[in-house]
């Protein structure tokens, strides 16, 4: 007994050993400058020094209008983009599920946007938008859909639209792949027997594909919508948050108060805000992660 | 299909095309003189591109071969050692995976001010590393988790230290995972190479591609053609060595998300 509780401490002292370069590492880049934040929310920091100054960048930034219309339209531009990755995701996944020739080079094909520096693909997208020159535009003018050139970016709602299109464009792939991994995890027998039984296509998906993924369906939206509120890129790439605010989300809010105006403060109560949205939405993933695996655990 | 590959297919149309077909409104469908002039000129119109080619790379592996030095141990700890707080310091580590960079921007950038180190390399390397560590964990720790622990307990009982064990035994076994996480971290580095990078950034010398060449759509008239012609050189790398290797990627990342 004696000897196995050494053994046992033993090993933990060289388990925690192997884990602290990584766990020093991430207290210091990750959580410290998490707590900093946290402070600096509470002072007037800029490059010129700092103050104490209480809730005041809270009050200042709850009280404001734009503060709240950021607020909505993160929410809406989420919203609107988490759908239509699950959406699009959904379906290609089936597609890329279905026996058709040439599948495996379509799984590969549907990648690209997902693994390319985002960055760089936005510099691409900037030139589809282009008003005068762009395909987009320029498809729109010889069908007659626009009479003249159009900038995409250059209106506060077509701004809105296009950053969400190519949010979805960026986002899709991933979503498609971990759907296509579920589809393929279902057992090949609940389709045998369900086909045997007379089931049509449609009564295959819904009753038996649709409930198998569904985990992973929760997974993914919970997951994509993290990734979505986080979006910096794209945004900053396209837009810069404008025309006139209206593509400005709470990310690129703060960023733009932060280090755009160097005011520290005030981009730390945003950046504190940004936390807490993003805690309660880990929260709501670690949970149900939890839960599904004490389910699986179970069987 | 076509709304994934129109941008790549466009980006690359684009590239081969003369200015002056490229602008003209509406947008034309036909040029007849397609070349690879603008890939050609792209090198003086952007002087220092094979600078940021040569930081993008310069970073991407300065981060992935960090990011491995720390994660091999830990995750070779989780994979095989009981202990407190395990399970939680692992969902700890997934949830740190769920903070955007932006959060922890304001505290990153005054200490590096503080000393002196914006506009350097590290500046870039040092956050980026901290963000690739939590899954680089939890895919190798997969990795280990399939050496049989029977092999290193034969190896014990004949006598063999924790070092021997490490290098005859785990090392070999454990190469493709190495490989697809030193991968994984290597893409992840080149992709994530944006936001810290205008951020803490400011020199042309230290740039990546991505902020290098996003510097040049700000300028009044924007060469397309040769613009999408260094994209596609920026991207072609990822590009490569994920075609190659998309299959073991894949499956790594989704085994993680799908069985947990």
């Amino acid at each position: 007994m004696n000897q196995k509780l050494k053994s046992y401490t033993a090993q933990t002292y060289i388990a925690y050993a192997l884990i602290a370069p990584a766990a020093i590492y991430i207290i210091l880049i990750v959580a410290w400058p998490l707590l900093e934040t946290i402070r600096l929310s509470f002072t007037n920091s800029s490059l010129a020094g700092e103050d104490y100054v209480g809730l005041e960048n809270y009050q200042k930034m709850f009280s404001s209008k734009k503060f709240n219309g950021i607020v909505t339209r993160t929410f809406v531009w989420m919203f609107f983009s988490v759908s239509l990755k699950l959406i699009i995701g959904l379906i290609g996944a089936v597609l890329l599920n279905a026996n058709l020739k040439g599948r495996s080079i379509f799984r590969v094909l549907v990648m690209p946007p997902w693994v390319v520096p985002i960055a760089i693909g936005m510099l691409g997208w900037l030139w589809l938008y282009n008003g005068y020159f762009g395909i987009i535009a320029g498809v729109g003018m010889r069908t007659g859909i626009l009479d003249g050139p159009f900038g995409f970016l250059a209106y506060k709602q077509s701004a809105f639209i296009s950053t969400i299109i190519a949010d979805v464009w960026v986002g899709t792939p991933m979503v498609t792949v971990f759907f296509l991994a579920a589809m393929q995890g279902v057992p090949r027998d609940l389709y045998e027997a369900a086909y045997c039984d007379g089931a049509s296509r449609w009564d295959r998906f819904f009753k038996i594909t649709l409930p198998q993924i569904t985990p992973v369906i929760i997974t993914m939206s919970l997951l994509s919508a993290i990734w979505t509120f986080n979006s910096f890129e794209i945004i900053w790439i396209l837009t810069e948050g404008g025309p006139r605010g209206s593509t400005t989300t709470l990310i690129i809010d703060t960023y733009k108060q932060a280090l755009g105006n160097y005011k520290f403060g005030r981009g730390a109560a945003r950046a504190v805000v940004v936390m807490i949205l993003l805690m309660l939405f880990a929260g709501f993933y670690l949970a149900l992660l939890a839960r599904i695996n004490k389910k699986i655990s179970h069987e | 299909m076509i709304f994934i590959l129109l941008p790549f297919v466009e980006m690359f149309y684009a590239s081969l095309r003369p200015l002056d077909h490229l602008f003209r409104s509406p947008y034309q469908f036909y040029s007849d003189d397609l070349s690879f002039w603008a890939y050609q000129e792209m090198w003086n119109t952007v002087p220092m591109l094979p600078r940021y080619i040569f930081n993008s790379f310069f970073l991407a592996s300065v981060t992935s071969i960090i990011t491995l030095l720390f994660v091999i141990p830990a995750a070779y700890s989780y994979a095989r050692f009981k202990f407190p707080f395990k399970n939680s310091s692992l969902y700890i580590l997934l949830a740190i995976n769920m903070f955007s960079g932006a959060v922890l921007l304001i505290p990153l950038y005054k200490v590096l001010r503080t000393f002196g180190l914006l506009n350097t390399y590290q500046a870039m390397i040092v956050p980026g590393v901290a963000f690739l560590i939590p899954t680089a964990i939890w895919l190798l720790k997969s990795y280990f988790e399939k050496i049989p622990i029977d092999l290193e307990e034969a190896a014990f009982v004949d006598g063999a230290s924790r070092v021997q064990i490490l290098r005859h035994i785990i090392a070999p076994l454990s190469t493709p995972g190495l490989v697809v996480v030193g991968i994984y971290a290597f893409i992840g580095s080149y992709a994530q190479q944006f936001l810290f990078a205008i951020t803490f950034n400011q020199k042309k010398e230290y740039m990546p591609i991505p902020s290098g060449l996003y510097e040049f759509i700000g300028y009044t008239t924007v060469k397309w053609n040769e613009m999408m012609a260094a994209s596609l050189v920026g991207i072609a790398p990822v590009l490569i060595i994920f075609l190659f290797l998309q299959k073991y990627i894949v499956a790594g990342l989704t085994s993680g998300a799908v069985k947990n």
